[in-house]
């Protein structure tokens, strides 16, 4: 498919030029095509997408979908961290790009981009016809000031208002396994008679699918599966990617393995909608070796299509959600999709072992949202984290002094270190009194990872006479 | 064609010297680190044979050449003087030599030496009174380039370069250093080698030798006409034009006369040797002489300097951290190679060669009157890092010898001291352990403040059995400006 495209377009813009041949089919004058732009910036078709068919309804919902909590602000940031103006011109864009390469899933929450997510998608959306796409949003009652059935019903009316709308397509309870686990959901949804209200809502057509979005104690999840048969879920929203697949443990103590999420979904017959799908972002920013890995498997597709391809090649995945701010970011993932060219079993393989790599050396889920700070002791925390990452994915944190890049990793490492953090706000002071940890959204286990890191630091400097020595050695050796 | 030969070497040998002092690096110690041991009074206070007799046999050969192309402080005095007589042409005349003046600073130097009064030998000793101008003066100008470089290579993902910390560690030092090229630059740039020919102990203690060196400048009687103007061209004021002499004992083998005679008359030739050899002897001696036991003085006059550097301002959205004092310590810290603080008094020359090479921010000169500009330990920027032994390495007197890794891991410099008052667990009821964490020797143990409730907020407490004083609990100590935990230092280094 992918060489039809090409050729198309090299048509198109008339570039069939013929060049002399490569060197082993000699002075072959004929048939070969020289470009003027790479394939990987093809025009994207607009009737390719690939679809997945909702078991209940029949409909069919694009594979991949728009997440709604990274729209972006006038100064051209996510709206999930920058606190100015949603872009709404840019949104409406993106919408319309969207909507015309075939997207038609648009994921939102009452929650996003700090509340504004829901009234921008609302107004986007409702350039085009209702029947042209899916609404899925979620009752966000995360606060305890939001636990009453008062208060969690004007959520989900809000809802409805913002996203100018009278039905909604896919409902989610939103995060359940949080906090404190199964009492922290029965107190959302259960004690204040929520859950039933939204049964009923969906008898009554105003909710067509609902479901559940999974995250943390895994508790919850098995409980509400095991009330399948009660509850009829439309569909469930879990965390997948080639990471998470095996290593979900490792990446945060508190998630579980996709593949058994994954798993108890299909045995079940519920369709799966995927998030995280590039674990917030660490599986397109990635450390270089793996960038090489990857590219060179495939060198005209992104790294982050890997990740896309990787969830939407399940076939039980109903869509797979991707929170887009830009344009370029829109216009990869309708790569992957349009349509989706299934990863084989070798390449799972693949992306397996990629992830075994990744996970020797992890880079710590730091997003320098800046909570933690300010430190009481002086601390910079999240430079100190970003500095770290850095050197991860740059390749700059040795294994050991064996390492071939050794000397040059290490300097690079430590003089970057001082350049990024004041020494006094180093991970070597801090005491490790936790306060900053409860204010993590990652759930990062900030005072361990400080400490990690600086017993890299204390490593890398306590070689320094290593370093030395050799140099002395060489030279001597070359005197000689 | 002598002169030349002096010149380049002197040139080649004051800027290695120098790159001593300036690179912060400690690569340059890996290949011209001999040059700092070479010196003739460090050598003599490390008992380094081998060098002492080197230099005995060099002068006694060719004279006095020692002061010409080895000694820093002679090279640098040359260089004023050069442009001293750029400025008037043959500015000077001949002396005769303040020989009492001379042999009276020799005894006091030897006196001071086996009396153990370093703040004299300190002042006096030639090579580090160069070695304080270069690591006070000069050091911090080099540190300043490379940081513009280290800004130029930040702004280029470049790792070529980084900034250092430009810090003033003892002003009484950098006092001193100022005070010494100011008077040396300006006798120099009028009269030459005064300050080699008349106080320099060294300078008189080579003189004795020089006055029976084999090789030696020779005026011609037969081809000199008296015209007095080598006597005017020589910065060591030794020719006597009228009576055709030259005063060995102070002549520094510059070159500088034969080039100026129209006549020829100078020559630079073997003399006939009348000399015995019991000039070795004398030396000899004398090298036993400081190896015996020496008396302290305790002249506790302490003197406090402003040493803090001012920091970075803290940018906003960060909490502000206070600078660290210095701990009221009842024993001073030297470093681990030093072996007792007698010892390093006894050797140290003050020449600040540690101090300069310290990547640790650790060492800094001692501002006490007893122990002045010799180098002392304290954690207040960093700490005595397991890995470095770069002080040990450089140190050409002996008084810090040279010890590896392994043997720093084992030797006890002090002991850490627990200051309840200021422990965060109890000021702030907040988890620590921060000294426990980095205590490369593992000597501190978290122990809960209650003994009778296991869950109480945890202390350290130091197993000094295991404490090497290396101070990683006082410059991590959380608390400030004075840290909860703190190293006293021991008056000998233990070993583990």
């Amino acid at each position: 498919m992918n060489n039809i495209n090409r050729r198309d377009f090299l048509k198109r813009l008339g570039l069939g030029a013929s060049v002399t041949g490569l060197a082993l089919t000699g002075c072959n004058t004929a048939g070969k095509k020289i470009s003027a732009s790479g394939t990987a910036t093809a025009e994207i078709p607009e009737d390719q997408m690939t679809y997945r068919t909702n078991p209940k309804t029949g409909e069919k919902v694009s594979l991949l979908g728009y997440g709604c909590m990274r729209w972006p602000t006038l100064s051209g940031e996510s709206g999930r961290d920058a606190t100015d103006e949603l872009d709404q011109d840019a949104i409406n864009d993106l919408v319309d790009i969207a909507l015309k390469h075939g997207v038609n899933y648009f994921d939102t929450s009452p929650a996003y981009c700090k509340g504004r997510s829901e009234h921008a998608t609302g107004i986007a959306l409702s350039r085009h016809p209702r029947d042209s796409y899916f609404i899925a949003t979620k009752l966000s009652n995360f606060a305890p000031s939001t636990w009453s059935r008062e208060a969690s019903l004007d959520i989900y009316r809000n809802s409805l208002k913002e996203l100018q709308t009278d039905y909604i397509d896919y409902m989610l309870l939103h995060g359940v396994g949080m906090g404190s686990g199964m009492e922290e959901f029965e107190k959302r949804y259960i004690d204040n008679g929520v859950l039933d209200f939204l049964m009923k809502e969906r008898e009554e057509g105003r909710i067509r699918n609902l479901g559940f979005s999974y995250h943390g104690d895994v508790a919850v999840f098995d409980y509400l599966l095991s009330k399948h048969d009660e509850y009829k879920w439309d569909f469930v929203q879990i965390q997948l990617n080639y990471v998470d697949w095996k290593h979900a443990k490792e990446v945060n103590e508190r998630n579980t393995n996709a593949e058994y999420l994954y798993g108890e979904l299909a045995k079940r017959n519920i369709p799966a909608i995927i998030m995280e799908p590039l674990l917030g972002g660490r599986l397109s920013n990635v450390p270089d070796h793996i960038v090489a890995r990857l590219k060179q498997r495939e060198p005209e597709r992104s790294v982050a299509s890997w990740a896309f391809r990787y969830a939407g090649s399940h076939p039980d995945v109903l869509t797979v959600l991707s929170g887009m701010t830009y344009k370029e970011h829109l216009e990869d993932n309708l790569r992957s999709f349009c349509p989706l060219k299934p990863l084989t079993d070798d390449d799972n393989a693949f992306l397996y072992e990629t992830a075994d790599l990744m996970m020797q050396y992890p880079t710590v889920p730091c997003n320098d949202c800046k909570y933690c700070m300010p430190c009481p002791y002086g601390i910079d925390i999240p430079s100190i984290l970003l500095h770290y990452n850095k050197c991860i994915n740059e390749g700059n944190v040795p294994a050991s002094t064996q390492s071939e890049n050794y000397r040059e990793a290490r300097r690079a490492f430590l003089i970057g270190y001082d350049r990024s953090v004041p020494k006094l706000r180093q991970a070597s002071h801090c005491i490790g009194c936790g306060q900053c940890a409860p204010h993590c959204p990652q759930s990062i286990d900030i005072p361990g990872e400080l400490h990690r890191i600086d017993g890299v630091v204390e490593k890398l400097k306590r070689s320094e006479k290593l370093e030395v020595r050799s140099e002395k050695l060489e030279v001597r050796s070359k005197k000689y | 064609m002598l002169k030349k030969i002096r010149v380049t070497l002197a040139i080649v040998s004051i800027l290695l010297v120098t790159l001593l002092f300036v690179d912060f690096t400690g690569m340059a110690h890996v290949w011209f680190g001999w040059m700092a041991k070479i010196q003739f009074l460090p050598a003599l206070l490390a008992l380094n044979f081998g060098v002492i007799i080197a230099l005995v046999v060099l002068t006694l050969l060719l004279g006095r050449i020692y002061c010409s192309v080895i000694c820093p402080l002679g090279i640098m005095q040359d260089v004023f003087a050069y442009f001293g007589k750029k400025s008037k042409k043959n500015r000077y005349s001949y002396s005769p030599a303040k020989n009492i003046l001379r042999y009276v600073l020799l005894a006091v130097m030897l006196f001071a030496i086996l009396a153990g009064i370093s703040s004299i030998v300190v002042l006096l000793a030639p090579y580090s009174a160069y070695g304080r101008i270069a690591q006070s003066l000069f050091a911090p100008v080099v540190a300043w380039i490379n940081n513009l470089f280290a800004t130029w290579a930040e702004n280029h993902e470049s790792y070529a370069f980084y900034s250092v910390d430009v810090w003033l560690r003892s002003g009484i030092t950098l006092g001193v250093a100022i005070a010494t090229l100011v008077i040396l630059g300006f006798l120099a740039w009028r009269n030459g080698r005064t300050y080699c020919n008349t106080i320099c102990p060294v300078g008189t203690l080579l003189g004795l030798l020089s006055k029976y060196s084999v090789f030696r400048l020779i005026i011609d009687t037969s081809k000199c006409n008296s015209c007095g103007l080598c006597a005017r061209n020589c910065k060591a004021a030794c020719i006597n034009s009228k009576e055709h002499k030259i005063d060995y004992s102070r002549c520094v083998t510059c070159f500088d006369c034969i080039n100026k005679c129209h006549k020829g008359a100078i020559s630079y030739t073997f003399r006939k040797p009348k000399v015995k050899d019991e000039e070795n002897e004398t030396s000899e001696k004398r090298i036993n002489e400081s190896r015996r036991q020496f008396l302290t003085v305790t002249a506790a006059v302490a003197t406090t300097a402003a040493i803090n550097a001012q920091d970075k301002t803290v940018d906003g959205g960060l909490a502000v951290i206070t600078d660290k004092k210095k701990p009221n310590r009842k024993t001073r810290i030297v470093p681990p190679g030093a072996k007792s603080i007698k010892n390093l008094t006894e050797h140290c020359t003050a020449c600040q060669l540690c101090v300069a090479s310290c990547p640790n921010g650790v060492l800094r000169p001692s501002t006490d009157l007893a122990t002045l500009m010799q180098p002392e330990s304290s954690y207040e920027r960093g700490y005595c890092r397991p890995e470095c032994t770069r002080c040990s390495e450089v140190c050409p007197a002996g008084a810090i010898v040279k010890i590896d890794r392994a043997e720093k891991s084992s030797i006890q410099i002090g002991h850490a001291v627990w200051v309840k008052e200021n422990c965060v667990p109890l000021t702030d009821g907040v988890e620590c352990g921060n000294c426990a964490r980095h205590c490369p020797v593992g000597a501190i143990i978290m122990v809960a403040s209650d003994p009778n409730n296991e869950n109480s907020v945890k202390i350290p407490v130091v197993n000094t059995e295991r404490c090497i004083g290396c101070g990683a609990c006082e410059n991590l100590c959380p608390s400030r400006p004075f840290s909860a935990i703190y190293v006293e230092g021991n008056e000998r280094h233990h070993t583990v």
